[in-house]
């Protein structure tokens, strides 16, 4: 029989029976629904701990030094890179990386000490500069206040401990100035225009340098519960956070200044360390393996982020597994419906074998059948499921709510999983129809005719 | 050969045993029977004397435990089963006593599903399944539910659906069994009309001696399984 014909009388048949037919179609639906409710939530908890960790800067982070640099750190061996002339971490090399696909910024560490001055008193703390890309990357979820304006704002954001250095009442902090003192770094030869810079120091003349302290004012603009780290290459914790743009501005007499001028060769500035964020943690190692063949030294957490991605497939399937339960059980719904249909519909096997019917037609027939249930089964189950999903967040979201927790997508439904989701359905439905159409091809036309 | 020119079908020696447990139940025993092309035979005998099993042999609806069928110059016991679903389909058209009409669909889509099956075009079938329906002057009722129509109206849509493919033999199966003897005999007229007009051969079951007697052309009696006579009326 033609394809036409078969999906026609297979949605004939299916019609007589409307309300067997559709409460097998029901239990398609609701286990493919449970599927796909479980690997939703996978995936939604896996894009979530990926999203999390990204925002570490744990994961999708390169620290780069220049080569020799890490030689005591480097892990023996593991990763032999082909031997190439040292290069100097300078602007030039920033700019390169910068170049890499999928680095998504490249920015110095700017950490320093400095002293505060907020009505009158004196504190000591560690300043640090945030890019600004940090603004959308949910380690500042929970501010009080709000971030910087922008990347250049003369605005500081204090970790929570230290504001209550400053205050006890830390939300009357928002708004009011305090005063940052710092030792700024002055070429030795002169030069015009101290302080107005903007951020990159590459015309610095790096024969020397003098140290002159410098005050400057920031409007507090925020408060973080939790310093937002700013990678694993930092050295302590930032306390004060200014924009990277301000912090390099500062020119600041940093940790590492001191042994980056004496090593200075090439007679310009050099970074001691340029951290490089990837767009994700997948997509590291490439990174990493470019800028190692660079001739730089390297460092991340490649491997943290191999097992957690195993972690994940492994926990992927365990839901896969158990959501497939449900559908298991909607495959015996289809069996036993379409043993039925064969009983029910015994005469009419016959007559269609005497009318000229080849077993082939008959079970194409049962076949098509089993997949229309699974076909209708599966686009439901991904909207009941979808649906699930959409509760659980709501739900999700409210208890984080109440516990004055950011709200979080703990649930997602890639396009993947709804094609697959339909798919796995018709193929598992027609493996449901596998029996009975073979048991309904065989039946024999003259016994089915025999009877009334 | 084993049919020659002007032979539609020819059993030869054929048997269909049925083995229940250790009796063996013989529905149709060794007959020998040729039907030439044109004719129109009566198979005649009473309950359980074997004639739907023959009949179904014939139309290769049922495969012989011994003996050979031969339709068209080929034997049947060596086609497979798509090709003894192809002969059925393209060679044989079957009428039954309780008509098998499928309930739920209309006369034109009971007649078209023969077509259906043989694969024929849709543009063609419209046209076929009209043809089909005038033959039996059922034309007006395509719209029809089986349960719609009388027994006798059901008994010649399925006329027509056998018909519908153009088939060369066609069976029919106590063909007016259910039906009161005046509606019958219009029944048997329809057949003898198709016989004439298209010169097609039938095999006709019926256990109504005068019934045969009146429209067959020769009369096979069987008894029993076995062939008791098998000529030309008188
Ligand atoms: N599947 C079967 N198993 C066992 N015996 C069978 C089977 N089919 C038919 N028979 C036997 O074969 C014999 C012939 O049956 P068949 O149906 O051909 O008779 P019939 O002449 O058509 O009778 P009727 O006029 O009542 O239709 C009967 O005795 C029947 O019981
Ligand atoms: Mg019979």
């Amino acid at each position: 029989m033609k394809a036409g014909d078969l999906g026609e009388l297979a949605l004939r048949n299916l019609r007589e029976a409307v309300l067997r037919n559709s409460l097998t179609t029901l239990g398609v639906a609701v286990g493919v629904a449970s599927l796909v409710a479980m690997l939703s939530l996978g995936v939604g908890l896996q894009e979530l701990a990926t999203r999390r960790l990204s925002n570490s800067g744990l994961f999708d982070t390169v620290i780069v030094t220049a080569r020799r640099n890490m030689q005591g750190m480097r892990r023996p061996a593991a990763n032999p890179v082909p031997a190439k002339p040292e290069r100097a971490l300078d602007e030039d090399a920033r700019s390169e990386f910068a170049r890499l696909p999928n680095v998504l910024e490249v920015y110095p560490q700017m950490r320093f000490p400095t002293e505060v001055r907020y009505n009158g008193n004196p504190y000591s703390t560690i300043v640090a500069g945030v890019p600004d890309s940090a603004r959308g990357n949910g380690s500042y979820d929970g501010i009080q206040g709000s971030f910087f304006s922008g990347p250049n704002a003369e605005e500081a954001i204090l970790q929570i401990e230290f504001a209550k250095d400053l205050s006890e009442q830390t939300a009357t902090l928002i708004g009011k100035e305090l005063v940052v003192r710092y030792a700024e770094r002055q070429a030795l030869a002169p030069e015009n225009g101290v302080g107005n810079g903007s951020g990159a120091n590459a015309s610095d003349g790096a024969g020397g340098f003098s140290i002159v302290p410098r005050e400057k004012k920031l409007r507090i603009v925020g408060i973080v519960e939790t310093e937002p780290a700013a990678g694993f290459g930092g050295f302590g914790s930032g306390r004060l956070l200014i924009p990277l743009e301000v912090a390099s501005t500062l020119r600041a007499a940093q940790v590492n200044d001191l042994r980056e001028a004496v090593r200075a060769t090439t007679g310009k500035p050099a970074y001691a360390s340029l951290t490089v964020r990837a767009k994700s943690p997948a997509q590291v190692e490439a990174i990493e393996t470019a800028i190692k063949s660079m001739g730089f030294g390297t460092f991340s957490l490649l491997d943290a982020t191999r097992n957690l991605r195993l972690f994940f497939t492994i926990f992927d399937l365990l839901l896969a597994i158990f959501g497939s339960l449900a559908l298991a059980v909607a495959t015996l719904g289809i069996i036993n419906t379409l043993v039925m249909a064969i009983l029910e519909r015994r005469r009419e096997i016959g007559i269609l074998k005497a009318l000229g019917a080849a077993d082939r037609d008959v079970k194409q027939l049962f076949f098509v059948e089993a997949g229309v249930m699974g076909l209708f089964g599966g686009v439901l189950g991904v909207g009941f499921g979808w649906f699930i999903g959409r509760a659980l967040t709501w739900g999700t979201n409210i208890y984080l709510h109440r516990q004055n927790l950011p709200s979080a997508h703990v649930f997602s439904v890639p396009w993947w999983l709804v094609l697959g989701a339909i798919v796995f359905a018709v193929g598992v439905s027609l493996a449901a129809g596998l029996y009975p159409a073979t048991r309904a091809a065989r039946l024999n036309p003259v016994e089915a005719l025999r009877y009334e | 050969m084993t049919t020659g020119d002007g032979v539609a079908v020819r059993a030869e020696q054929v048997s269909r045993h049925y083995e229940m447990g250790a009796a063996v139940i013989r529905a149709v025993d060794e007959v020998t029977l040729e039907i030439r092309a044109g004719e129109f035979v009566a198979l005649l005998g009473s309950s359980g004397s074997g004639k739907s099993t023959l009949l179904n042999l014939m139309a290769g609806l049922d495969r012989p435990t011994g003996g050979a069928i031969f339709a068209n110059g080929r034997n049947l016991s060596g086609l497979s089963s798509l090709e003894l679903a192809r002969y059925r389909s393209r060679t044989v058209g079957m009428v039954f006593q309780s008509f098998n009409l499928l309930p739920r669909m209309t006369l034109e889509e009971n007649v078209e599903l023969p077509l259906r099956l043989a694969e024929v075009d849709r543009g063609e079938r419209g046209a076929r399944v009209q043809e089909a329906l005038e033959r039996v002057r059922l034309e007006k009722r395509l719209t029809h539910r089986p349960s719609e129509l009388s027994g006798g109206e059901q008994q010649r849509a399925a006329l027509a659906r056998a018909l519908v493919n153009r088939p060369t033999i066609l069976f029919a199966d106590e063909p007016t069994g259910n039906l009161d003897s005046a509606t019958g005999e219009s029944i048997m007229l329809l057949l003898k009309e198709i016989q004439q007009k298209l010169g097609m051969t039938i095999v006709m079951v019926t256990h109504e001696r005068p019934l045969a007697e009146r429209f067959a052309d020769r009369i096979a009696a069987l008894a029993d399984g076995k062939l008791l006579t098998d000529g030309v009326k008188s």
